[in-house]
């Protein structure tokens, strides 16, 4: 009967393209913005992710990574007397304004290692020396900065070119590979001390104090000494991330706006599919009475309903799913763009199909466990 | 068992309620046996169509008894009248009912896929119904390739290819031309022959009454008159000649 079932389905070709449309459409929206809110959300805790320290210590009031609260310079001392701390390092964060030769400016994201031990430098160095930044006037930028400084110029910026941050002169000795910030600025690294000079000047300058704990303290008891001694934020680097995410969640209309695409996707999908494959039912009512008439069962036509459903919420899952990768790869390929496909969107997205091949099949099951097969005689 | 396969007695239906209610059926008794073609014939709204639903267990009657090859379909729940339908029953309908994206092979194989048969099984017995309806070389042809004659062949093999022993049909020649509607009940009748089979043919078509070895006339939901022999059915119908 299943195979019957799917003949009929196939031979329709109008009807299924029309159903594999539906769910295929549905699911590249629902995919998307969701793969689209994944990647933004992993650009809002990007410093984070690419400082990559254990533990972050912040202003009691700071509650993500782009949160600028300056503290005293000695608050890293107070940090690193709490028992169980192996090292502890400030951090400078701030957003800035990079001058051109030519004139033009673009906002950057200045980071400020510590001078001694560069702790929090990027991992991937891709062109230059990450030693070299302890030379005069020396900044490391990354491969995005390259792309927004270069514009209009003949050559891309490198190594070796200068700019100016806050009319100080910023030489580049090496280019790094970061991710992607959600303010959009380029991060520009260099150490605290000229971090501070290139800063416009405040009372208080140190952003954040990063801490490594000791081999034997974990980092979430060394987050609750360190609280609870200092009277300061700390968070670990999964916590900081998720604090971060969680505080754009509600201070942005972020989820808003993904939900709506999200809800319009689904509506979509559930509206087309439902309405096509219930007038699928309309005009096989019929056939599927004169089967009935001949014999078969209630739950063996509902059977036949359902794979009917199941089979072009199968196709259009794929298809949508193969349209999102291929979409999500080309924006990738063309440049950095908040773009993260998880197996736990897949996943939901599955979930919301089902649903939405669920409603589909229950409308049709409606009509047809009512059906009287006498009306094949009519 | 005798070769009385249809037993109907004093069955009623009435379709709405209230003051729209119309009582189609009033202690209707009819009976027809194997191995003869019974026509039910009447104008149109006596109850015919009502009569064949009921019989086929497709419509339940509000009362009476209604036996089919010796079993009681009124006694029967809904799934156990479906699985009688498929095993012992086979139809022909007026609007012919193929599934038009299936080829005519796979529409005649319908009823042994219903009983649950393989396919290969189901293609095999469907390929022999269409040779005995002369449509062998139409197998993998669609219906909407198909003349209603040959649709209506297709239905005849559709109705014969799980050995039923009775036919029911529903104005089976009513859609069409007159060479094709003397063809398609010619074919009915070597059905109700060659097998011992009960044929139930439900029309208004004068062309086709001399085909019936018995013929029921309906009027007002009550059968009128029975003619037992072709004799009789000409001298009350000689238009069927």
């Amino acid at each position: 009967m299943i195979r019957i079932a799917l003949k009929m389905l196939f031979g329709d070709r109008a009807k299924y393209l029309m159903l594999i449309s539906g769910i295929t459409f549905s699911t590249l929206l629902m995919t998307q913005g969701m793969s689209l809110f994944c990647g933004l959300m992993t650009w809002t805790f990007s410093t984070v992710r690419n400082v990559r320290v254990p533990i972050w210590v912040a202003d009691p009031e700071v509650e993500q990574c782009n949160d600028n609260k300056p503290m005293r310079d000695t608050d890293t001392t107070r940090v690193r007397s709490v028992d169980g701390v192996a090292w502890a390092v400030p951090l400078f964060q701030n957003l800035s304004m990079a001058s051109l030769p030519d004139g033009t400016s673009k906002m950057i994201t200045l980071i400020g290692l510590d001078n001694n031990t560069l702790i929090g430098a990027p991992d991937k160095i891709i062109a230059g020396r990450l030693e070299d930044l302890r030379m005069p006037n020396t900044v490391i930028l990354d491969d995005f900065g390259v792309q927004r400084l270069s514009a209009d110029r003949k050559h891309p910026i490198g190594v070796g070119d200068v700019f100016e941050i806050n009319d100080h002169e910023a030489r580049i000795v090496a280019i790094c590979e970061t991710h992607r910030s959600f303010t959009g600025g380029p991060y520009v690294f260099t150490t605290y001390d000229r971090a501070i000079q290139y800063a416009p000047n405040q009372r208080k300058m140190l952003s954040f104090v990063l801490v490594s704990p000791q081999a034997g303290v974990s980092a979430e008891e060394l987050v609750a000494r360190i609280k609870a001694q200092t009277g300061l934020a700390a968070f670990t680097h999964n916590a900081f991330a998720w604090s971060t995410i969680m505080w754009y969640m509600r201070n942005t209309g972020i989820p808003i706006n993904v939900g709506t695409i999200v809800i319009i996707g689904f509506i979509i999908g559930a509206a087309v599919s439902g309405q096509t494959f219930y007038s699928f039912v309309l005009e096989n009512t019929r056939h599927f009475a004169a089967l009935r008439a001949m014999g078969a069962s209630s739950g063996e036509l509902c059977a036949m309903l359902l794979a009917q459903a199941v089979m072009v919420g199968f196709i259009g899952y794929g298809t949508g799913l193969g349209l999102v990768s291929l979409l999500g790869s080309g924006l990738l390929k063309l440049g950095k763009v908040p773009f993260l496909l998880l197996w736990q969107t897949t996943a939901i997205v599955g979930l919301a199909v089902m649903v939405i091949v669920g409603i589909s099949a229950a409308l049709g099951i409606a009509r047809i466990v009512r059906l009287e097969p006498a009306i094949v005689f009519r | 068992m005798s070769n009385e396969g249809i037993r109907i007695q004093a069955v009623d239906k009435s379709f709405g309620r209230g003051e729209a209610r119309t009582v189609v059926l009033k202690q209707t008794t009819f009976s027809a046996a194997t191995g003869r073609l019974t026509m039910l014939v009447g104008p149109s709204g006596c109850g015919k169509t009502t009569l064949l639903s009921i019989i086929a267990g497709t419509l339940l009657a509000d009362g009476g008894e209604i036996e089919v090859l010796g079993e009681r379909l009124d006694r029967m729940k809904s799934n156990a009248v479906a699985k009688f339908r498929a095993r012992n029953l086979g139809f022909i309908f007026q609007q012919f009912n193929l599934i038009p994206t299936l080829t005519a092979l796979e529409n005649v194989s319908v009823p042994l896929v219903i009983q649950g048969h393989p396919h290969h099984y189901a293609e095999t017995k469907a390929r022999e119904a269409l040779d005995w309806v002369d449509l062998a070389d139409h197998a993998q042809f669609r219906p909407t390739k198909m003349s209603g004659g040959q649709m209506q062949r297709v239905a005849i093999a559709r109705a014969l290819v799980h050995d039923p022993r009775v036919i029911l049909c529903d104005e089976p020649t009513s859609s069409l031309d007159s060479e094709n509607g003397l063809q398609v009940m010619a074919l009915l009748r070597k059905a109700a022959e060659q097998r011992d089979r009960l044929v139930l043919v439900v029309t208004h078509d004068s062309r086709t009454y001399g085909f019936a070895d018995r013929m029921a006339e309906m009027e007002d939901g009550r059968i009128l008159r029975v003619l037992e022999t072709q004799e009789e059915i000409r001298a009350h119908h000689p238009l069927g000649e």
